[in-house]
């Protein structure tokens, strides 16, 4: 906040100082033309940002901030290691294990914060992967517009949406069998087809724009003309598309691991912790604690879910320039 | 020809290409198995001998497409060949079961919790959807909203461990495994999938709802509806005379939409009650690489949300207007 201030109080001496030396030259019209207007750097458009997002939003982007934190120094902030087996299964929760231990007596907090880096990070790359995919090929097609390689991309698409994408996940994986790197694959491609319509919807757009046509007749190559031109100006709603995916890409994820032919043991993930520890649920009357050791993870799944929903939702409502 | 057969049609010729691109997907899945899957299936003290007749019986003898026109042929008449497993149990003998065998009895289970989910999801979610048009912006709305919002971005497990929490951990109303046996009576059935059904219901309902909210909303918007308002029509009137008709093809398409969606959603769901049906089946099967009924499984899935999903597409063209009678 403290700076914040200091950043708007520097801004009203710049204008004031302008203006009492107008003042003292007296109005010229061409002065105020001539006028340099200093533009808002990058920090100071996003504390703007920030000052006017709802607390939806603000909320979302420190549930975020954090969940990276914790994601990023994983190894640093778990107290044992990743598939550290202590001969206590079960535990309860106490001092020396604040989750307790799961099944084989690994510490559930440990596990939760690698599940962090685990979860959160294969959804990640699982995500940029697909819009690598999805978003160059959906700009080539736009640029290709109604040629045969768009029609061709188009209908495969077209195709491949037409299979619920859990069940298509998981013939693949029957197909080429459960390991992480097939997971990461697998997901991005099917993934990807979303991901493809849009960009290609939102670039049909672009490519009709005079500069397209200009860098074309001064011969630039595809990868110029894909990067250089067109991606600049579909970033907006690439980037609500990305959250979204993300949160799809997550969940798919977090619902494959926990049938259990997604991210693979003793790699700690959330969907399969709920997995592994779900019975505990039964003796909720008994014990409490015990009860919320598989919730715990499936919170941790649904509280980024709802976060980054938020965000996105904030998101599409600023670049939309909706005031409903 | 009339616009509108041309379009269905092409819509229908559309299904078929899924489908026949689906089917050519799973049966490439036995493609991919590693070289000495024999072996793997039938166990390591198989005989050279028992191996190569299984290869035979598999058919990987003969050329590709006569084996895919042979496997086509024989998931259309119901016969889906044996399961992997159990091929290699003791004494060379083959207690492998028929697909379908397997699968008839489960696939009644699941469209049972399915129609049950639907039933109560479906009118609940119009009904939420249209009175939270009607009341924009008021605090019921808000409050349907934010729910739904909250159940769209919970994984389902976790709505289904949050009510076994609540319904049968807290208070043991109902049981927390849906065991259900082939000679249970309808209400037994009924009472053992009362929370599998209501997992479902959450997940639906906030989709469906959402999506109906919008599609009155949008409806709302426009200026025939402004119109009406302003010749002084009543709300009823407006409803019912102007609004409804339009309305018909954007919720028969959330509804259809949605039961699709439920087709997949059972998965996830059936796991976690260990619920005896399709989705828990293929589950299995993926884990255990049993292909033929990965095979089995995935064609009905894929079968039932391309055939939903054409539906919704064919009810929506033939409730267009503008498309019923083209200028």
């Amino acid at each position: 906040m403290n700076s914040m201030n200091t950043d708007n109080d520097k801004e009203e001496d710049i204008s004031s100082s302008e203006t009492a030396e107008l003042a003292d030259q007296g109005y010229s019209a061409a002065g105020e033309v001539g006028m340099i207007k200093s533009r808002r750097t990058f920090r100071e458009n996003v504390w703007r940002g920030l000052k006017s997002a709802p607390p939806t939003a603000l909320f979302g982007l420190t549930v975020i901030t954090i969940y990276a934190f914790f994601a990023i120094f994983a190894g640093f902030l778990a107290p044992y290691g990743e598939a550290e087996i202590f001969d206590l299964s079960y535990a309860p929760w106490d001092d020396q294990f604040m989750f307790g231990t799961d099944q084989l007596g690994r510490d559930v907090l440990s596990r939760l914060i690698y599940g962090a880096r685990n979860t959160v990070g294969i959804a990640f790359v699982t995500t940029l992967f697909a819009f690598t995919i999805g978003g160059g090929l959906g700009i080539t097609a736009a640029i290709n517009n109604n040629g045969w390689l768009d029609n061709l991309l188009s209908r495969s698409v077209d195709v491949l949406m037409a299979i619920p994408s859990l069940i298509f996940a998981l013939i693949l994986l029957s197909m080429f069998g459960a390991t992480t790197l097939n997971l990461i694959i697998i997901i991005a491609v099917l993934d990807s087809t979303r991901v493809f319509r849009i960009a290609r919807a939102v670039s049909l757009n672009v490519v009709v724009m005079d500069y397209v046509e200009a860098a074309r007749l001064r011969g630039e190559k595809l990868m110029w003309i894909l990067w250089r031109e067109i991606l600049p100006n579909i970033m907006p709603p690439l980037v609500a598309e990305f959250g979204l995916r993300f949160c799809f890409v997550f969940l798919t994820i977090a619902a494959l691991s926990f049938l259990g032919v997604g991210i693979q043991p003793p790699t700690a993930d959330w969907g399969s912790m709920v997995r592994e520890t779900a019975g505990l649920i039964q003796f909720a009357k008994y014990d409490l604690t015990a009860a919320m050791t598989p919730m715990l993870p499936a919170a941790a799944i649904a509280l980024l879910t709802v976060a980054v929903n938020f965000v996105v939702d904030w998101f599409l409502h600023k670049s939309s320039g909706l005031k409903d | 020809m009339h616009p509108i057969v041309r379009t269905i049609l092409q819509r229908l010729g559309l299904g078929l290409v899924t489908l026949f691109v689906v089917s050519l997907i799973l049966f490439s899945s036995i493609e991919f198995l590693p070289g000495d899957f024999g072996e793997a299936v039938l166990g390591q003290a198989a005989l050279p001998e028992t191996v190569a007749a299984f290869r035979k019986e598999l058919g990987l003898d003969l050329p590709v497409h006569e084996r895919y026109l042979d496997w086509l042929g024989g998931m259309l008449t119901g016969d889906m060949g044996n399961s992997f497993s159990g091929r290699g149990a003791g004494g060379g003998q083959d207690r492998s079961r028929a697909v379908i065998d397997l699968l008839a009895p489960r696939l009644a289970n699941t469209l049972f919790l399915a129609s049950m989910a639907a039933i109560i999801s479906v009118p609940l979610a119009l009904f939420l959807g249209i009175t939270a048009a009607l009341y924009r912006g008021s605090i019921y709305d808000r409050l349907v909203n934010a729910c739904t919002l909250t159940t769209i971005s919970f994984p389902e497990f976790f709505v289904a461990y949050i009510l076994i929490l609540i319904f049968s951990s807290f208070n043991q109303i109902f049981p927390s495994l849906a065991n259900i046996s082939p000679d249970a009576t309808f209400w037994e059935r009924v009472y053992l999938s009362a929370l599998p059904a209501m997992t479902l219901t959450l997940v639906i309902v906030a989709h469906m709802m959402r999506m109906t909210r919008a599609a009155i909303i949008s409806l709302m918007a426009s200026p025939y509806i402004e119109m009406a308002e302003l010749k002084g029509a009543s709300k009823s009137e407006i409803i019912l005379k102007h609004a409804l008709p339009n309305a018909w093809a954007p919720i028969v398409t959330v509804i259809a939409f949605n039961l699709a969606y439920l087709v997949v959603g059972v998965v996830v769901v059936e796991v976690v009650f260990v619920y005896p049906g399709v989705g828990q089946l293929m589950v299995d099967a993926v884990r255990t690489r049993d292909v033929p009924v990965v095979q089995g499984c995935a064609m009905i899935f894929a079968a039932t949300y391309i055939l939903l999903n054409l539906f919704a597409d064919v009810i929506a063209i033939i409730t267009n207007p503008r498309l019923l009678h083209p200028r």
